[in-house]
């Protein structure tokens, strides 16, 4: 089963690396990985995406590391989880406008559209894009890239509240 | 006006901040400013002949003094020699503060002379580490260091100088309030955990005390014995612990474990509670953990919450300080009913004792047995030394035959197993504590790691004194190729390719001194005492046959103790 983390680090040089080193330290599996800037400049936010079932220690150990400030774990559905993705789709002329029109119902965007391919853009939840990815499959995917999982509790609580709570 | 510092100078102006009265270490290129300062500092530095010395000298003196060590060292092959130390500090939660030079800024990435990624390298065998980029950090950063080194649990903290910072020059400030906002060590446990944990120790049969290093780390044996006697429950003090507890007090079971003494491990083994506490069910401690302790509730107190749950689950968790919290226990516990005398628990253990002692003989014409010089050192002195052992047969020897009575006496590697620990974690012990009596047991796999740090002893007039256990082989692992290999000796026997060690002791500017037979041990030893304006090393020429038992074979059942070579033949699990 797959657990969403979020974790809020000392904006500081190499605290990606700390992170990273200990999850392999630790032989712990991360599926996905990002991170970038809150509101507060001295604060960096990760979402992590984990596998299996250690995920207690990966808390702790996540903990253990100074320059963590808070862990959060995201129970199913107390959050807002987006990726976005990039998917090259085979795409004869003849077949555009059948493609077209499956992407507009799973408000894939076309970004770019070649002699042979289109390029869609989805943003959203996980399953709007596995769903999508399902559906170009019959048309052939020919190139792909995909983002990490960023995810906001549903709390509506600033940053500065759940570092108090902490 | 205010004060214009060179990096260099402000960094040692730091460490004298701190309170730091002793440097191990070694310069060379990248770290050369900072050891100009150190001329006119009162701190004094013991030049060790290795870093990775150095690092295990400032460990002996931290485990001895219960301070911050410190080791200094230049970059590349500097730091790379002192990671060994540091993980091995990692690994025993040991307050290290180390600092490596580095090359320029500028430079950094290019592949420079000596240059090394030592703060990537580190990371994952530091409890924090830091790459100080200007001038301005070196006050700040030094003070987060010994925070980090000495409070909660605790560890080596690495900081990497570039040489063109330590170069630089900047307005000498103190360094200001420490902010690590996601640093919060626990301190106080959780008052209804305290009362569960009371509860179930009241109505428990048989309890034991699992009591760890962390007792030691927090300075909490006094807490601890009136604890014990009060809850009147049994204690194993495992190697980390050795010393937490009197040997001699009719609660302490000893060692358990691999090598533990039957009663020990097989106490933990039957127990229905496991008052854990500063330990951490480390595998040499459980064998097989799913076979480990299968009647026992668990209680486990310990300053770091990744520690608990992590191989055994906690049925009541306690995090925070050993002090703190049997502080809590004794004063919660106050009022309660007098604890039970659990006299057929107490049975059980008296029968164990009296039916599988540690034993050995010692025939006046064979070879010596290590466990008579462990003996008859302990008579010579009392008891009254500081013992520092490396890794192997010698120590786990060491640790079962030595009565401690005190914290802070026994110094050894026990989490890295690093062999090679005792000659200069000795003299980190010994300058710590320069009145107590500090005696290696070391064995002459290890010696032959580190010895030449011997001459740093001679050199610097740090009298240590060495019991070479010499039995001409890896014995330890030569016992495993015994066992398990068919007696397939593979790389394990050093003899004759090992050196004269009284003449190695000599050259080194020590005393160096022989016994070859059984009569001779006490008579060399005698003589060694005599011995204190110098390093001293006795080479005892012992058994090479001699095997360290009780064992539990790695991954086996505490359940299969084979106290004997005989038994171990017939426990082995053909599986």
């Amino acid at each position: 089963m797959k657990h969403v983390i979020a974790v809020l680090v000392e904006n500081k040089p190499g605290v990606l690396a700390r992170v990273s080193t200990m999850f392999a330290r630790r032989g712990f599996n991360i599926h996905s990985l990002t991170v970038g800037p809150t509101e507060d400049p001295t604060l960096s936010r990760m979402t992590v995406v984990v596998d299996g079932p250690e995920m207690e220690q990966i808390v702790k150990q996540l903990y253990k590391l100074v320059h963590t400030v808070k862990v959060t774990e995201f129970e199913p559905g107390t959050a807002v989880e987006r990726e976005i993705m990039l998917v090259r789709v085979k795409a004869d002329p003849k077949r555009r406008g059948e493609i077209l029109d499956a992407a507009r119902v799973s408000e894939a965007k076309a970004v770019d559209v070649g002699a042979s391919t289109i390029t869609f853009e989805v943003v959203g939840p996980p399953e709007r894009l596995a769903d999508f990815l399902q559906l170009m499959a019959t048309y052939g995917v020919v190139a792909l890239a995909k983002s990490g999982r960023i995810a906001l509790a549903r709390d509506q609580k600033s940053t500065k509240k759940q570092l108090k709570s902490a | 006006m205010p004060e214009q510092l060179s990096g260099a100078q402000a960094l040692i102006r730091s460490l004298e901040h701190e309170g730091v009265e002793i440097i191990f270490g070694m310069p060379g290129g990248a770290i050369l400013k900072a050891y100009d300062p150190i001329i006119e500092s009162p701190i004094r530095h013991v030049l060790a002949r290795h870093e990775q010395g150095a690092g295990h000298m400032a460990s002996g003196y931290a485990h001895a003094t219960g301070r911050v060590g410190v080791a200094m060292v230049t970059s590349g092959p500097a730091a790379t020699n002192l990671l060994t130390a540091l993980q091995d500090a990692y690994m025993d939660s040991v307050p290290m503060v180390a600092i490596t030079g580095q090359v320029a800024t500028t430079s950094i990435g290019n592949d420079a002379f000596q240059e090394a990624h030592t703060w990537g390298m580190s990371m994952p065998a530091t409890k924090h580490n830091t790459l100080i980029t200007s001038v301005e950090e070196i006050p700040d950063t030094v003070r987060e260091a010994f925070h980090l080194a000495s409070t909660g649990r605790k560890g080596p903290v690495l900081i990497d100088i570039p040489k063109d910072v330590l170069a630089d020059t900047m307005t000498w400030h103190r360094p200001g309030e420490i902010k690590l906002p996601g640093y919060r060590p626990a301190v106080k446990g959780h008052v209804r955990q305290v009362k569960a944990a009371l509860d179930l120790i009241e109505t428990s049969q048989r309890p034991v005390l699992y009591i760890g290093g962390g007792v030691v780390a927090a300075g909490a044996t006094a807490e601890l014995k009136e604890f014990a006697e009060r809850i009147n429950a049994p204690m194993v003090t495992t190697l980390m612990a050795r010393g937490a507890f009197p040997d001699s007090h009719p609660l302490n079971l000893g060692m358990p474990g691999m090598h533990g003494n039957y009663t020990a491990t097989t106490a933990l083994q039957r127990a229905d509670l496991l008052i854990t506490i500063g330990a951490r069910f480390d595998d040499r401690i459980t064998g097989d953990p799913k076979r480990f302790a299968p009647e026992a509730q668990v209680i486990h107190i310990d300053i770091d919450p990744a520690e608990i749950g992590k191989i055994r689950f906690a049925d009541v968790p306690i995090v925070g300080d050993a002090k703190a919290v049997i502080t809590q226990l004794l004063e919660q516990s106050e009022g309660r009913r007098p604890a039970p005398a659990r006299l057929p628990w107490f049975e059980a253990i008296r029968e164990w004792q009296t039916n599988y002692p540690l034993a050995y003989e010692q025939d006046p014409d064979g070879p010596i047995q290590q466990q008579y010089v462990i003996e008859e050192l302990h008579r010579i002195t009392g008891g009254d030394a500081t013992i520092v052992a490396g890794v192997g047969q010698h120590q786990m020897w060491a640790s079962q035959f030595w009565g401690f009575e005190e914290p802070r006496r026994w110094i050894n590697s026990g989490g890295l197993g690093t062999m090679g620990y005792a000659i200069p974690a000795a003299i980190g012990a010994k300058v710590g504590t320069p009145d107590e009596l500090v005696w290696a047991i070391d064995g002459d796999g290890c010696f032959q790691m580190t010895g030449t740090e011997m001459i740093t002893a001679a050199v610097e007039h740090i009298p240590i004194k060495v019991a070479l256990l010499n039995n001409e082989s890896l014995g330890m692992v030569k016992q495993w190729q015994h066992l398990f290999y068919d007696g397939r000796l593979s790389e394990t026997e050093l003899h004759p390719h090992t050196p004269d060690f009284v003449k190695f002791a000599e050259a080194c500017g020590g005393v160096g001194l022989r016994a070859d037979r059984p009569e001779d041990v006490a008579r060399v030893i005698e003589e060694a005492m005599a011995i204190n304006d110098q390093p001293v090393l006795i080479e005892f020429r012992c058994d090479p046959e001699a095997m360290i038992f009780p064992m539990v074979p790695a991954g086996g059942s505490n359940d299969d103790i084979a106290m004997s070579r005989e038994d171990f033949m017939s426990v082995e699990d053909p599986a």
